[in-house]
């Protein structure tokens, strides 16, 4: 039996958990929230995407209650949330900064929301005992926060906020104060919970990698707006806008004129330069301002004139190594500096290019995107 | 050789003022009052060489700290010292507590100035501070101005010149000491804290119980100590504002040694005084390092 | 976010107000043309005329500040010398007895700090006067600078000693040239309070001081004790209000010190 596809967002039938319904935000004359519309659906893992003063956590914390729109309205499961105070909510959070609560060991921190509740004693214990042991803190129970690692830290903040069973978790940056490896490692883990535990996950991050790997959808953030929300892979491939292609992973942006023929769209770019091929589904006037982004890892790189559209010579500039890719910088004629990626398969001794080699860069038709604006 | 110059000045210059005088207070305490100038025996008489200091330490003994425990006016005094300094570090407890609230509350920008603003009587005259109780707290004060022109009461009430007048003294000359050390606790409370309280669940009321009030303890604590320890061997706030029922053993102590002259008296209560002081200077400390710890 | 609650606002105002109303009511007293504390007579000067007219008085302020300006230079240096000594040197025949000398006059109380001195006094022989009051005044107060200036020697980055040394000075030059501009503000400001320290103190000036040597607290003590007088609440003003111009203009200076450094820092980030 095949799998059924989770994209509740295709579905018309389905009814949204959160939606924000023309929402904005203003302190004094700064404007953080810009009339956003934006649905999110039940088990989803969301993620708001963002430089630093976007206003994704703005958005975050007028879900947990911690702010109020100034305009617009929030509806969770349908109800219209703004007289509801942050302690009376379903929504629970995870702070950037963990906020455990320094006097209390890691077993009281995770029932301090279950005590709130007054629940039965041993109640209280068996879903404390629960959450340890879905984040694996079942040795650090009776240690207080300062006496445990920060990814154990992590973990106790992650399970104090489940603990509660909320019908919407927000994770503010969660993992920003972990170093690389362990980030990456308790990017899994948190999928892993997510999905157990079924809860509706929203999380604010500033990091692109980290939104594509958790995420099932992804709001791209800028200056209080939505850019653009879709699939990770959408995101990187069809990106909206020449800001969520730069935004999300390297590329290269190439400015020109369009000519559109159907679905063909031929960019001109430079004076006694061939025009550059792309297929679209957009609509491009004769003429209008374009924008050509092509990810480095489908442009090609050869010694030989390759035969095809869009080939350019140029001459090599840089090469990063990056141990499994080589990037290479390539200075057209024009001025223009195109980045070509190539998986080293080879040992680097026997690498085909080096520092002012002529080359080709070459992409096929289909692999670059024209963008608008 | 540099080194040693520099760690030898001020170390000799402790052990000559503060260490060797203090020990001079004990011997003393162990000696006997006598008309004679200095007013203690024995002396000690070096010319006799080993059969004099043989004499000398023959000749102490716990005579007076016998005394004081006999005499009731002295433990009657210790007790009403401690009695008092407890009385009033709560007082300045319950009014400090808000003060330094409202300061860690307040926009960041003001900080500073009401910062300075707690300081600031620090660096007037102690003396001042409490003299200007007098004026406001005697008989035909301006408290009792204010109030019987108000109508709130008929007659005078005799506020200065009894023990809630030393309250008011201590409050008000001690109340930054426990201001300060509060509120740098609580300005570090790290407000997340209160808001992840309140997200699982908390009221603003509980969310102060549960998380505010263990969160700033060590400061509370802190600022008690800061405020008993000078207070039990107050001497200008009892003399000043205090009646002459008003027993507090700095003042006895004062009055033991340049009224009735008794030096080794005098230095007996000194002696008991820092022990009974040793206790809540010694968990002070430890209320210090557990912070510091905490916090490194 | 951060806005007061009326809870708070009503409670700094009265804590304010418990703080400076003492010390106002003072203040508009000593302009009182009355003997008498609650009448108020309408406004006169004639309490500041005659305190300057007062030799007594006069005496006692000129020997407290001699007394004060000996205490806080000595206390400032000695300070300093036992702050460096405590942060820099780890290890050294009876540290903990040296460590334990600084902190414990810090919670001494008064009467006993006077009693032994006085004690000390006799028993050398020593004629008690000025000296003997700044001797007993350096001591406690050198132990108030330590504890400013070893607070600002712990904060203090070793490396930029250690580049001193590296680059050739010794350590005395690296004393003066880099740690002690560094850590001149923290002995400014140990000046000033062993300064007020001394200027404040009676408790220790009474025992120590000899009959010729009456301070200005003690002249004080011996007036208020038998109650309320004009002439002390002229005094008064003056000394609150030296100590309120100074205070804030030395605020006022840090402060100013403190926005040129940040404005300067963000132009620096622009270029």
């Amino acid at each position: 039996m095949p799998q059924k596809i989770f994209a509740p967002w295709d579905d018309p039938d389905e009814t949204p958990l959160i939606r924000f319904q023309n929402v904005s935000k203003r302190f004094g004359d700064f404007t953080a929230i810009d009339a956003i519309d934006l649905e999110i659906y039940a088990r989803e893992f969301f993620a708001l995407l963002g430089p630093s003063g976007c206003g994704k956590t703005t958005l975050m914390r007028m879900l947990a209650g911690f702010e109020t729109p100034s305009s617009g309205k929030i509806f969770l499961s349908g109800q219209d949330i703004a007289p509801v105070p942050p302690n009376q909510r379903a929504v629970n959070m995870m702070f950037q900064s963990y906020a455990l609560f320094p006097h209390l060991s890691v077993w009281d921190n995770i029932a301090f929301g279950l005590r709130r509740e007054g629940r039965a004693r041993d109640e209280i214990d068996a879903r404390v005992g629960e959450m340890l042991k879905l984040t694996r803190l079942e040795k650090f129970a009776r240690r207080k926060p300062h006496q445990i690692s920060g990814g154990q830290r992590q973990r106790v903040a992650l399970a104090r906020s489940l603990a509660k069973a909320p019908k919407l978790l927000l994770l503010d940056e969660p993992l920003g104060a972990l170093d690389k490896k362990l980030r990456e490692e308790t990017q899994f883990e948190l999928m892993d919970i997510q999905e157990t535990t079924g809860t509706t996950f929203v999380i604010v991050t500033h990091d692109q990698e980290e939104a594509m790997t958790v995420a099932s959808r992804v709001a791209v953030m800028d200056e209080g707006r939505l850019i653009q929300v879709a699939t990770p892979d959408r995101i990187y491939e069809a990106p909206a806008s020449v800001y969520v292609a730069d935004f999300i992973g390297d590329v290269n942006i190439i400015e020109g004129k369009a000519h559109q023929t159907g679905d063909r769209v031929q960019v001109d770019w430079a004076e006694g330069q061939p025009a550059l091929a792309a297929k679209t589904t957009r609509d491009f006037s004769l003429e209008q301002t374009c924008y050509l982004a092509i990810r480095p890892e489908k442009v090609a790189i050869s010694a030989e004139k390759p035969s095809g559209a869009n080939v350019l010579s140029g001459e090599v500039l840089d090469i990063a190594y990056l141990g499994n890719l080589s990037t290479y910088h390539v200075k057209l004629p024009t001025g223009h500096v195109i980045k070509a990626q190539q998986a080293n398969t080879r040992r680097i001794a026997r690498r085909p290019f080096t520092w002012e080699d002529k080359v080709w860069v070459s992409w096929t038709e289909s692999a670059a995107v024209v963008l608008d604006r | 050789m540099r080194r040693l110059i520099l760690i030898a000045i001020p170390y000799v210059w402790l052990l000559a003022l503060f260490l060797i005088p203090f020990f001079i207070v004990v011997k003393i305490s162990l000696s006997d009052v006598a008309l004679a100038r200095p007013p203690y025996m024995p002396q000690l008489d070096w010319s006799a060489g080993w059969e004099g200091i043989r004499n000398f330490f023959a000749a102490l003994d716990f005579e007076n700290f016998g005394f004081l425990t006999t005499d009731d006016l002295y433990w009657k005094a210790y007790l009403s010292s401690l009695q008092i300094a407890g009385i009033s570090t709560l007082l300045t407890l319950i009014v400090g507590f808000p003060i330094a609230y409202g300061m860690a509350r307040a926009p960041e920008h003001w900080r500073p100035t009401l910062m300075m603003l707690v300081i600031l009587p620090f660096w007037t005259s102690f003396l001042i501070r409490v003299y200007a109780w007098m004026g406001i707290l005697s008989q035909n004060g301006l408290l009792n101005g204010v109030l019987m022109s108000l109508g709130v009461i008929g007659e005078p009430l005799t506020i200065l010149n009894t023990d809630v007048a030393v309250y008011i003294g201590i409050v008000y000359t001690y109340l930054p000491f426990m201001i300060l050390p509060i509120y740098a606790a609580l300005e570090k409370l790290d407000s997340s804290l209160l808001e992840a309280a309140e997200d699982l669940g908390c009221s603003r009321l509980t969310a102060f119980w549960l998380i505010t009030v263990p969160l700033s303890k060590q400061g509370v604590i802190a600022g008690c100590f800061l405020v008993f320890i000078p207070a039990v061997g107050e001497f200008v706030i009892p003399s000043l504002l205090g009646g002459s029922e008003t027993l507090m053993i700095g003042k006895v102590l004062y009055e033991e040694f340049f009224s009735n002259r008794d030096w080794p008296v005098a230095s007996a209560v000194a002696v008991v005084l820092l022990l009974i002081l040793v206790i809540p200077i010694v968990l002070f400390q430890r209320n210090e390092q557990k912070q510091r710890e905490a916090e490194g | 976010m951060n806005r007061l609650s009326p809870f708070n606002v009503v409670s700094l105002t009265l804590g304010f107000a418990f703080l400076y109303l003492p010390m106002v009511i003072l203040v508009i007293y000593s302009f009182n043309e009355s003997k008498l504390v609650t009448v108020w007579a309408g406004f006169s000067t004639k309490w500041y005329g005659e305190l300057v007219r007062n030799e007594a008085f006069l005496d006692a302020a000129l020997v407290t500040l001699q007394v004060a300006l000996l205490t806080s230079t000595l206390a400032t240096i000695l300070g300093t010398c036992a702050a460096y000594v405590l942060i820099r040197m780890h290890r050294f025949p009876g540290r903990t007895l040296f460590s334990g000398m600084i902190y414990a006059p810090l919670v001494m109380p008064d009467v006993i700090l006077g009693l032994s001195l006085l004690l000390l006094f006799i028993g050398l022989n020593v004629d008690r006067g000025v000296l003997t009051i700044v001797l007993a005044h350096t001591t406690f107060a050198m132990c108030y600078v330590s504890v400013v200036v070893s607070s600002r020697l712990v904060a203090f980055d070793r490396s930029l000693e250690e580049a001193a040394l590296d680059l050739g000075a010794t350590p005395f030059q690296t004393f003066r040239l880099v740690t002690l501009p560094i850590i001149a503000p923290a002995v400014i400001s140990g000046w000033l309070l062993a300064f007020t320290l001394s200027l404040d103190d009676l408790v220790i000036a009474s025992f120590t001081a000899g009959p010729s040597s009456t301070t200005l607290p003690m002249k004080i003590f011996s007036a208020v004790r038998l109650g309320v007088s004009p002439e002390i609440n002229a005094l008064s003003t003056i000394m609150i209000a030296i100590v309120t111009v100074g205070v804030i203009t030395a605020s006022l200076v840090s402060k100013r010190a403190a926005v040129r450094r940040l404005r300067e820092e963000k132009a620096a980030e622009r270029a």
